[in-house]
């Protein structure tokens, strides 16, 4: 009867793998919906399924599971959806993810579940160092990059005196240090604004006062808005250049900017004029499905779908070989939007950063223009602290 | 800090105060007279400033998408009245909060739906767009001193209609003994709907007057209905002129707060304000009732 009992179980285990092979991939795709951080889930969910669609809506040539869910912007909303799809609907990778701090809430505890995760977007230093681990790779950026690469810029134009603003909090606090990192002038103010803070009236009468010869700042979504209008308004413009990382001048928020936003500069390593045939094949597709320009979110968000897709073709779809899946993504090959793609050894990009230019395109647009390219191959300092451990399952 | 600066940053202070007061006037009308929490001010406010930048795109005149913003808004808090929050008067403060912050959530997710989540352009007309030399060295932006001009003649306007007309008489019958107004031949009713109406529309005109320099998004509520409720505290609650005199404090405060103190404490000092005003006076600045 034992006997009996296990060879039904056994015949049931072998149905079961011989099944896995076709059963669907399954990715929890967790990102911020609603709240004035919505448009960034969006931006994501947008360019990750027109990266779906362009490989036919298989990845690696198997059906595809895509649950979505809400983090809200809150850490703990993101790791209670996190460990729900881990547990009960048993994802095989988890991605989505835009804010850092949800991103530390979700990451350990999914990976030590086995679950890979993949960041579109969240790009925190703990991954990258230290806390690297062989199932998390991300596809966007470090936080502290296209700072430095700013930095860089100015210092290489001979700018001297330069003024600073973020929020007080931790990314506008890596913004500022990575610019720094790149930056070998004078810092004449270095300014830390609350969350919330609507008006910039006060730190934009200091700035005039402190006669700088460029502003950097780093204020992403709403706050990025606030302060690019009310600076024009003030007539700051065209006495003051403002420099900000790509993410302060993207589509999510140049729309709402509009004029004010013209002549400011900000590094990136992609933008929606990006001269190859990939970029160009998803921009055209992405304005024809939703009728607007993608954002930098999109686009990293598309090249992830685009990257799980090839590391999987390369080892027939078979997700399940957690090793092997890991050494295909390591090496992966595939159309980036960015031109070239590869991973550092902490499974953070390498790439170029270009400058770009807010101008206005042929249809009266507000669009990022690339002007030159600030510095080819660029990897983020915390690689050093990384020391990764050799694939297994 | 130079003359220059400091009469500079003395300006912005009091233009933010005026900003908050416009945000913070329908807030306390509606608290003050009719004993109703509405967190849905912010949402309002945020429907003052969409429906404004849509129709200013559209129609490529700023005046008429103020006027329509205005009273779309006073409509839609007529609506909320008669649907739905009158039943709440006689209800708890918590009941209200419930209810209001169940609004907040559905506002926003219809805005949402409607508008998509990319946040919107609005424009200001040429004529306003740009900035003037108030004193050798300070271009002040005309469109603040725009807002600072509204702002003062909502206040005066409110103060003349509640204190000195016969609308502004039964507003105040109505509130201080429903039941006796009624006997007396005021429709209670009629000017509840009324001033609440009045309240939406102050949320929209503070919306529209903030849209062409904030960041017209959903959400773009709940930061400043914050702000609003400390001033409403503050100043007295249902206190027109309280809330004037808390706003242009505040904003004050909290202009000096972040220029000559640390981040960390520069962002609370409003807070510490308050704190420190409620234990002086418990009841606001200017208390309404004893």
């Amino acid at each position: 009867m034992r006997r009996l009992l296990l060879a039904a179980t056994m015949a049931a285990g072998i149905s079961v793998s011989a099944n896995a092979a076709d059963a669907p991939i399954k990715i929890g795709f967790i990102s911020t919906f609603s709240g004035p951080g919505g448009v960034l889930g969006q931006e994501l969910l947008d360019g990750f399924n027109l990266g779906l669609e362009s490989t036919g809506g298989t990845l690696g040539g198997r059906k595809v599971e895509v649950i979505q869910a809400d983090d809200q912007a809150k850490p703990d909303v993101g790791r209670q959806l996190a460990d729900k799809m881990v547990e009960s609907d048993h994802v095989q990778i988890l991605t989505g993810v835009n804010f850092s701090n949800v991103m530390l809430a979700i990451a350990k505890p999914a990976l030590d579940a086995g679950v890979f995760v993949i960041s579109p977007n969240a790009g925190q230093s703990q991954q990258a160092g230290k806390m690297c681990h062989p199932h998390y790779f991300s596809t966007s950026f470090q936080n502290d990059v296209p700072a430095e690469a700013i930095g860089m810029y100015m210092t290489h134009k001979g700018i001297k005196r330069v003024y600073l603003l973020a929020p007080n909090y931790p990314a506008g606090k890596d913004s500022l240090a990575g610019f720094k990192m790149g930056f070998k002038g004078e810092v004449v103010g270095e300014v830390y604004t609350g969350f919330t803070q609507l008006d910039y009236a006060a730190e934009i009468a200091q700035i005039r006062a402190a006669k700088p010869d460029a502003v950097y700042f780093f204020y992403p979504g709403g706050l990025g808005i606030n302060f690019v209008k009310q600076y024009a308004q003030a007539g700051m413009k065209t006495e003051v250049p403002l420099f900000g990382p790509s993410f302060s001048f993207d589509q999510t928020v140049l729309p709402a900017m509009g004029d004010a936003a013209l002549g400011a500069y900000a590094s990136a390593f992609w933008n929606e004029h990006y001269d190859n045939a990939a970029s160009k094949k998803f921009v055209t597709d992405f304005e024809a499905k939703y009728h607007r320009l993608p954002a930098p979110y999109a686009a990293q968000a598309y090249d992830t779908a685009r990257m799980i897709d090839a590391a999987l073709k390369s080892i027939g779809g078979k997700i399940e070989d957690k090793a092997a899946f890991q050494k295909a993504l390591e090496t992966v090959k595939f159309d980036s939007v960015r031109g070239k793609f590869r991973f550092n050894t902490n499974h953070y990009p390498i790439q170029d950063y270009y400058l770009t230019e807010a101008v206005k395109d042929d249809k009266g647009r507000v669009v990022m223009n690339m002007k030159e390219l600030i510095a080819a191959d660029l990897a983020d300092p915390y690689v050093q602290d990384c020391h990764m451990p050799a694939a297994t399952n | 800090m130079s003359l220059p600066l400091f009469l500079e940053q003395t300006l912005n202070g009091v233009q933010l105060g005026v900003m908050l007061f416009l945000m913070s006037a329908g807030l306390t009308l509606v608290f003050g007279i009719m004993n109703l929490i509405n967190l849905a001010h912010g949402a309002l406010y945020m429907l003052g400033a969409f429906i404004a930048a849509t129709v200013a795109e559209k129609s490529d005149s700023f005046l008429l998408g103020a006027l329509v913003a205005v009273l779309a808004t006073a409509a839609i808090g007529a609506l909320l009245e008669v649907a739905l929050l009158r039943r709440f008067y006689h209800r708890s403060h918590l009941d209200q909060v419930l209810v209001t912050f169940g609004l907040i959530l559905v506002f926003n997710q219809v805005t949402q739906l409607i508008w998509g989540a990319v946040p919107m352009r609005f424009n200001l007309p040429d004529s306003v767009a740009g900035s003037i030399e108030l004193f050798p060295g300070l271009n002040y932006p005309v469109f603040r001193l725009v807002i600072l001009g509204v702002g003062l003649v909502v206040g005066l306007l409110l103060y003349v209609m509640i204190m000195r007309t016969r609308i502004g008489m039964w507003v105040r019958a109505g509130a201080s003994n429903r039941a006796m107004a009624s006997a007396i031949g005021v429709n209670v009713e009629m000017v509840f709907i009324g001033v609440f109406a009045a309240g939406a529309a102050l949320a929209g005109l503070a919306g529209l007057m903030a849209g062409p320099i904030l960041a017209v998004q959903v959400g773009m509520g709940e930061p400043v209905l914050i702000l609003a409720l400390v001033v409403t505290v503050i100043g007295g609650i249902g206190s027109i002129n309280g809330a004037l005199v808390a706003a242009i404090m505040i904003g004050l405060i909290d202009t000096f707060g972040r220029v000559l103190l640390s981040p960390a404490l520069g962002s609370m000092v409003i807070f510490l304000a308050m704190a420190v005003i409620l234990a002086w006076k418990p009841k606001g600045l200017f208390p309404v009732h004893g």
